[in-house]
């Protein structure tokens, strides 16, 4: 029964069922080659309805210091592709899972093999920070062929013109930037980011994700007055590196409580 | 592969792999530069500083005893450590300085390896009166101490970056994500034809003037185009401004030189174009030095502005178009040069430029007398003194050198 229907279709079911979806990341390889294992694990215990993985990189230019830390440590734990495609398939068949990749990783492999392996292991769908809109035209196609879907980004900074291409484009989920920067947890939701959040949904038939910074059960509810999922990130991985996934587990199922019982607000204010 | 709808390309290199928030700054800086770059207001002021501020033109000059010493042609140096902070460098800041002031950008940032290019975004920051920050890596700051007492003095903040080996790729990731954080009050001056477009077309043509400088002073000094024009390749900034106003003539040759470090074999260079493969870094395609899993791999240069593991698309391109020949030189034969020119010339040469010079000697020999050969002189080595001292054995305090052996 695995990876039924393409990875669009698996995505947009985990946002389907009238709640918001909690999307924790974890970076494939951190703290331990295992231990990513036991986190994804605990997230899939705390009700994740998406799991983004991320794919170590060298040169993490879309990150801030935690999450290239952790990036930093799985490539010396030797967190490779094949390792990342595994772990991914580990999970794949509960969950949909979705990398988030740098580009480079994916052009060095070639990017149909790429594809291949990623829809063989059951990833649902692909952030890439770097490949705008504009550069993923022919892979767009590619990736399309193989089921895999593309969650474009959008940020603070995009104007109208181009979100109704990122909208066009999205055939998983549009992730949005909270805030013009790095990933990082931060104390408060960025004033803009609520903001930003309309003017997508009001483009896309897309789902609507909010990620970047998102660092308390407060903030996910406020995103989740907008979003359709909330992506939490550095956060999760601070708790990683200091409670190991045990700590992670508990910290996300506050979130998802503290959502859930929001819910009501979210179907009821905007349906 | 990709759809080239734009002009950001150079064949298929170049583009913009960069994050969705910078997309709105590199727009708005390539509508700055197409309303400014002809516009005569900013062309005299640019022309303006570069003759009074910088000092160009800068020379063409002949270098006779290392003519005499390679016995081959005739060997010139166009002369950018003439011009003020030491190296061609000023150039490119100066001409994005006015475009950043035209933008109301009231914050600058830069990158820097060798120093040099932070040392000219830190001045050109002071003649502008903006905030300047710096980023540059750890280790790096100690190679290079020199350069960032003289950025400091400008009145620019250096942060030093600890991440990854502490070199120019380090340094270049933080400039970035500080860009990405303060997009909206802050122009970064990216110090090469590297990065996303419209960068790499910018620095070109901002550093073009050494080679329409050129062409004029060669016809005055022999009468024609130089046979073979030599320039060292990090990012490439200085080898494309030298080289573009002649590529594509035919009858000229010209030849790009990348740092082999301690060896092409050892796979600890900095020779990108030699031995990488096409792969995306900082916002452009371009060949990078890379594993198979497209990890980046550390570059190794005894030079700091080589110490790159990518260069600039447009490189990309002219080598695989064959418009241009690529050559590397190892750190130990850069040394030498560095050692003959300061003997032979007077002039000593920032150890990025000797990787020119080791291998001009071979140009030389083979393009015969009668021909003519420039180097071009990107830069002076005064910022150098320090790495080369410990490399070759000088000792201040002594009154011989120890032999050339490291």
């Amino acid at each position: 029964m695995t990876h039924r229907g393409s990875g669009g279709e698996r995505l947009r079911a985990a946002f389907s069922d009238g709640r918001v979806a909690l999307m924790p990341y974890l970076t494939a390889g951190f703290p331990t080659l295992d231990g990513a294992r036991e986190v994804g694990e605990a997230y899939v215990a705390a009700g994740a309805d998406v799991i983004e993985i991320g794919v170590p990189f060298s040169d993490p230019l879309a990150d801030g210091p935690t999450i290239q830390d952790t990036t930093t440590r799985a490539l010396e734990n030797g967190a490779d592709l094949d390792y990342c495609l595994e772990l991914a398939s580990g999970f794949a068949d509960r969950v949909p899972v979705v990398f988030l990749v740098y580009y480079n990783v994916i052009f060095a492999r070639g990017i149909e093999g790429f594809l291949e392996s990623a829809a063989g292991a059951g990833v649902s769908g692909l952030v890439i920070p770097d490949l705008p809109v504009d550069e993923a035209v022919d892979f767009r196609k590619m990736a399309a062929q193989r089921g895999v879907a593309i969650c474009p980004l959008a940020a603070p900074t995009t104007d109208d013109a181009r979100l109704d291409r990122i909208a066009e484009a999205s055939s998983g989920f549009v992730y949005c930037v909270s805030v013009a920067g790095v990933t990082g947890a931060r104390e408060k939701l960025p004033p803009g980011s609520i903001e930003l959040l309309r003017r997508v949904r009001a483009m896309a038939s897309a789902p609507v994700a909010l990620g970047f910074g998102i660092s308390s059960a407060e903030a996910a509810v406020e995103a989740a007055s907008e979003a359709d999922g909330v992506i939490i990130g550095s956060k999760l991985m601070q708790i990683v590196a200091e409670k190991g996934p045990e700590g992670a587990a508990r910290w996300l199922r506050g979130v998802r409580e503290a959502l859930d019982s929001e819910a009501w607000t979210k179907v009821g204010g905007r349906n | 592969m990709q759809q080239k709808s734009e002009t950001g390309y150079f064949g298929p290199f170049g583009g913009r792999y960069v994050p969705e928030t910078l997309i709105h700054a590199l727009e708005e800086l390539e509508e700055a530069y197409e309303r400014y770059r002809d516009d005569p207001e900013f062309v005299e002021e640019l022309n303006a500083l570069a003759r009074d501020f910088v000092g160009r033109p800068t020379p063409l000059m002949f270098a006779e005893r290392l003519t005499h010493e390679w016995g081959g042609a005739n060997v010139w140096f166009k002369r950018e450590d003439l011009a003020h902070t030491g190296a061609h460098k000023i150039n490119n800041a100066l001409g994005q300085m006015l475009l950043a002031e035209r933008m109301g950008k009231e914050r600058i940032i830069a990158e820097t390896g060798a120093g040099q290019h932070g040392v000219a975004t830190a001045t050109v920051a002071a003649l502008y009166g903006r905030e300047c920050v710096v980023y540059m890596g750890e280790e790096d700051t100690r190679r290079q101490a020199p350069n960032v007492l003289r950025m400091k003095l400008l009145g620019a903040e250096v942060r030093p970056v600890t991440t990854g080996s502490g070199t120019l790729k380090a340094a270049l990731n933080e400039a970035i994500r500080d860009w990405v954080t303060n997009v909206e009050n802050t122009h970064y001056i990216i110090g090469t034809v590297a990065g996303p477009a419209p960068y790499p077309r910018i620095v070109r043509d901002f550093q073009a003037v050494i080679g329409r400088e050129l062409e004029f002073q060669a016809r005055e000094r022999f009468g024609r185009d130089p046979d073979a024009i030599v320039a060292c390749v990090g990012g490439g900034s200085n080898a494309i401004g030298v080289f573009h106003p002649f590529v594509g003539r035919g009858d000229v040759r010209l030849v790009g030189v990348e740092a082999a470090g301690r060896g092409l074999e050892t796979g600890e260079h900095g020779a990108s174009l030699t031995g990488g493969e096409p792969g995306v870094l900082h916002g452009s395609m371009s060949y990078v030095l890379q594993t198979e899993d497209g990890q980046i791999r550390e570059a190794h240069s005894i030079s700091a502005g080589l110490d790159y593991p990518s260069v600039g698309p447009e490189h990309a391109y002219l080598k695989d178009e064959g418009l241009v020949e690529y050559a590397s030189v190892t750190d130990e034969a850069a040394l030498e040069a560095f050692v003959a020119t300061s003997r032979l010339e007077g002039i000593i040469p920032a150890l990025e430029t000797s990787h020119a010079i080791s291998h001009a000697a071979q140009v030389a020999r083979e393009l015969g007398p009668d021909k003519n050969v420039v180097i071009n002189l990107s830069g002076r080595g005064d910022k150098d003194i320090g790495v080369v001292a410990d490399a070759i054995g000088v000792d201040a305090h002594e009154a011989e050198v120890a032999s050339g052996d490291a």
